[in-house]
């Protein structure tokens, strides 16, 4: 690449300074981009060279694949490799998810990027110290070992003279040396990890500099508004664009299925598209909101067991009492502040797209053959991204913007509005899950028997005590269903399955525990030989202030607990019902989290409030409407999202567990919150709730029940 | 109708020749590059595009330009003076009070406001006046805290 052509767009776009946009020469990565030449998909390139870049300012260039979705990755992976690298954090410059600066990554999802990147790039960090160690060592005809590190400046101790700095070693140089085996720093010896360093996008998110796919500004460019179908599934007839065309400095496209209009400003583009006369086909809706959860049972594949031990058949004989219920949950939108956006500009034979996506490297894949181009002439870039929760996995407005770029022959910005990136969505599956279970007369739990239609089967064995069980799932968010099964897209939801799973089967403990006439906390324990699981229960219940009662008690107090991709976490919660009105205000949520070590104690704190907040959405109100493939959510006045009026009283606790490699902590708490609440609500009012979101209507009618 | 609208824009006089139907926000981002503003919801339902016109929090997505005809226009780029952070901006940092950031600016607005008629408010008038502005990731605890400690830099500040 040209240095001087890649400071001048970076000039151009008036980024610079803190955060994702440095001002240093980074030589891009081609042999390191092509997932096919990768060992595996999930590993990234083991030359270190890929992930760090040393300048000859001392700076440290650290480019990752990961982007920065508000989970605070660009301070912790900065913060892993300052640990690993002695270099100062506010040295560390940040480069993320740009396909032509970054090694390939899979993406930005499932709590991976500490769990499975955080080593590798802590790796990378310790080899290139031990490099720069032994390259310090010949300069200054010092033993390696007598050296020490501080900071980027490698010194020795005995001798004030002998020192020489990272920069002074590499000279703004790719490093050519490499050692084999250099160990990882020992968690005892952390300095920079387990610290809560202020984030590094901080100044730049308060004053408003911090720069989203749409907020490039690029000369020239053209808004585009497309067409979309009232519904999926249907199919577009005809359309009559002579209005929209007649409307001063407006362009329409017509590209096979692709129908836009396109202006220099949004607002009028917005107009032009009230103008096309568009006539769809649309076919019969099959299944709506109601009907879905008898569409599923019926349309879901075969289903495979996910677990099994013991024998149903001997649980069956050993269970003195059996219970039976299922449990249903509806279609959750992402909705995160900002929608889908991109910005695709052509130069030169490439294609450059700003987009906010989790899945740079993917996009870019996508983009080529949509394109037909070679991957190499496609960048994608990722700048902050506005939330993402896994929607923004899928980012088809990214091909939409190139494919007009290339069309009108000027950058064009697509930036969906509400109602498209309601429909677009690629919702977390509603779902049905049966529980059959036995206990024996002792009140042992000796029978479990588990299926889960729709959601898939991430975390859906239980890891209770439980001698007799299996455990199946038919059909999923991840793809391969039947068609038709879903009327629309879905996908991975902040924690995908895992709150649907965890919501059943916790919620199917709780009515145990009550038919035994048992606490809820002590029927847990009594089940339980997981000392990682036993230890957030307990920790929870410490703070909680947890008293022993049956339920329903009346005061409002529930407990669920789960694991989600390694991280344990336990939640304890306290609601009052106006049983009138069938409303919920949940008024305090205690959260224990045990997540391995901990890079970051406050950005853990805050993602798990994150979690928590927005996990009252999908218990409370969070649920699509729709009419075959006609999405009837538009806005947020009828998807009703958490607000600062339901706000609980939040306290977490993070367990310290150095001897556990750190795991995510941006989804666990999620996971618990459908099922805390239900169990609150019961031993507040003797209702128990088995559909979520928990409406006021459901709520009323589970008060007739009860 | 097209004609030319004067205002203070962050202090600095700004005038524009558009449409006056056009909505503020796409001639802050648009037409003068201010896009500290963002859209998230086009229809006064989630906050993001807060400004503040006068000494009142508006949604910028629904406020017409000839609403802002001769008025004072604050945005989030405006709130800095000198290169010193204002208070509200000191207090979200100092609690993280953002995950995406992408509703920052109209919490940190709505906020500036909000302070403006109660300058000493309590936690439920806090939940209460910024219970229409959204937030997905679920900073709300934080900036709770952060207006709260604003509050009280401010009032030191004042004296
Ligand atoms: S964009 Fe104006 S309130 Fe949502
Ligand atoms: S911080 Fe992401 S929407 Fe509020």
């Amino acid at each position: 690449m040209n240095p001087d052509s890649d400071l001048s767009r970076r000039g151009f776009l008036g980024l610079g300074g803190s955060g994702l946009f440095v001002l240093f020469r980074v030589e891009p990565l081609e042999a390191f981009q092509e997932p096919a030449r990768l060992p595996s998909r999930q590993a990234g390139p083991a030359d270190f060279n890929a992930y760090l870049r040393i300048g000859a300012d001392g700076r440290v260039g650290c480019m990752v694949g990961k982007v920065e979705l508000g989970q605070g990755s660009m301070t912790s992976l900065a913060q892993l490799l300052a640990e690993e690298l002695d270099v100062a954090l506010d040295s560390v410059d940040m480069v993320m998810g740009d396909t032509d600066l970054c090694p390939w990554d899979m993406g930005t999802f499932g709590s991976l990027s500490t769990r499975v990147f955080g080593p590798r790039l802590r790796a990378a960090g310790a080899e290139a110290r031990a490099v720069l160690l032994e390259m310090a060592a010949e300069r200054l005809e010092v033993p390696a070992a007598r050296l020490q590190v501080k900071d980027g400046v490698v010194s020795d101790p005995s001798s004030p003279a002998k020192r020489v700095t990272y920069a002074q070693l590499v000279e703004g140089k790719r490093i050519e040396r490499h050692l084999a085996k250099v160990p990882v720093k020992p968690v005892s010896a952390f300095t920079v990890v387990g610290k809560s360093p202020r984030r590094k996008d901080a100044l730049e998110k308060v004053t408003g500099t911090a720069k989203y796919a749409a907020d490039m500004a690029i000369p020239g460019t053209l808004h585009a508004r497309i067409l979309r179908p009232p519904a999926h599934g249907a199919t577009l007839k005809d359309v009559d664009t002579s209005g929209a065309g007649k409307v001063a400095g407006v362009r329409v496209v017509k590209d096979g299925d692709l129908v836009a209009v396109l202006h220099e400003r949004p607002d009028v583009a917005d107009q032009a598209l009230g103008l096309l006369k568009a006539q769809f086909d649309r076919p019969q809706p099959a299944v709506d909101d109601k009907t879905i959860f008898d569409h599923l049972l019926k349309a879901a594949p075969h289903a495979q067991v996910v677990g099994e031990s013991g024998s149903l058949a001997e649980g069956e004989k050993l269970s003195a009492s059996i219970v039976e219920e299922t449990y249903l949950n509806s279609y959750v939108a992402h909705a995160p502040m900002e929608t889908h956006s991109a910005v695709a500009s052509f130069e030169g034979g490439k294609v450059t797209v700003w987009v906010s996506t989790q899945t740079p490297f993917p996009v870019k894949q996508q983009l080529a053959q949509a394109l037909g181009m070679t991957p190499q002439n496609v960048r994608v870039i990722t700048p902050y991204v506005g939330g993402g929760f896994g929607g923004k996995s899928a980012s088809q407005q990214a091909i939409e913007a190139a494919r007009l770029a290339k069309i009108t022959g000027r950058p064009v910005q697509v930036v969906m509005d509400r109602a498209e990136e309601f429909f677009y969505d690629s919702f977390r599956p509603a779902a049905v899950v049966k529980i059959r279970s036995g206990t024996a007369a002792d009140g042992k739990l000796v029978l479990w028997d588990f299926q889960v239609w729709g959601a898939g089967d991430r975390e859906a064995r239980p890891f209770y005590d439980i001698p007799h069980q299996r455990t199946r799932s038919a059909g999923g968010w991840m793809g391969g269903n039947p068609p038709g099964m879903h009327p629309f897209a879905v996908g991975p939801w902040r924690a995908p399955s895992v709150n649907t799973n965890t919501f059943a089967r916790e919620s199917h403990i709780d009515i145990l525990a009550n038919k035994a006439g048992r606490d809820p906390l002590e029927f847990r324990l009594s089940h339980l030989s997981d000392k990682r699981m036993r230890r957030v229960l307990e920790a929870a219940a410490k703070q909680f202030g947890w008293k022993p009662a049956r339920t329903p008690s009346g005061r409002g107090v529930g407990v669920a607990c789960g694991i989600y991709s390694g991280t344990y976490v336990a939640t304890m919660a306290e609601v009052a019902v106006d049983k009138g009105a069938g409303a919920v205000q949940v008024k305090r949520v205690v959260c224990a989290q045990d997540q391995g070590v901990t890079v970051n104690p406050d950005g853990s704190r805050q993602q798990m409030e994150g979690s928590i907040t927005m996990g009252l959405g999908y218990a409370l109100t969070e649920e699509v409407h729709f009419k075959g493939g006609e999405v009837l959510e538009r806005n947020f006045d009828t998807y009703r999202i958490p607000r600062f009026s339901w706000l609980p009283k939040i306290e977490t606790i993070l367990i310290d567990n150095p001897e556990v490699p750190a795991s995510g902590c941006g989804e666990p708490p999620i996971i618990n919150m459908g099922a805390v609440i239900a169990n609150a609500i019961y031993d507040a009012v003797g209702a128990r709730l088995l559909q979520l979101p928990m409406t006021p209507e459901r709520i009323k009618e589970a008060l007739k029940r009860a | 109708m097209q004609r030319t609208i004067s205002f203070t824009l962050n202090g600095k006089p700004a005038r524009v020749t558009v449409d006056d139907e056009r909505m503020l926000l796409w001639v802050l981002r648009y037409d003068l590059g201010l896009t500290g503003t963002k859209f998230g919801c086009g229809a006064a339902q989630c906050g993001a595009c807060t400004v503040i016109l006068g000494k009142e929090a508006v949604r910028s997505c629904v406020t017409p330009m000839k609403d802002v005809a001769g008025k004072q226009v604050l945005t989030i780029e405006g709130l800095r003076k000198d290169g010193r952070l204002h208070p509200i901006q000191e207090a979200f940092v100092k609690h993280h009070a953002f995950q995406c950031g992408y509703c920052t600016s109209g919490m940190i607005l709505n906020a500036y406001a909000l302070l403006l008629k109660k300058p000493r408010p309590k936690r439920a008038d806090i939940l209460r006046l910024m219970d229409d502005n959204l937030c997905r990731c679920g900073s709300h605890t934080r900036i709770v805290d952060a207006i709260q400690e604003a509050a009280g830099a401010m009032k030191v500040d004042a004296r």
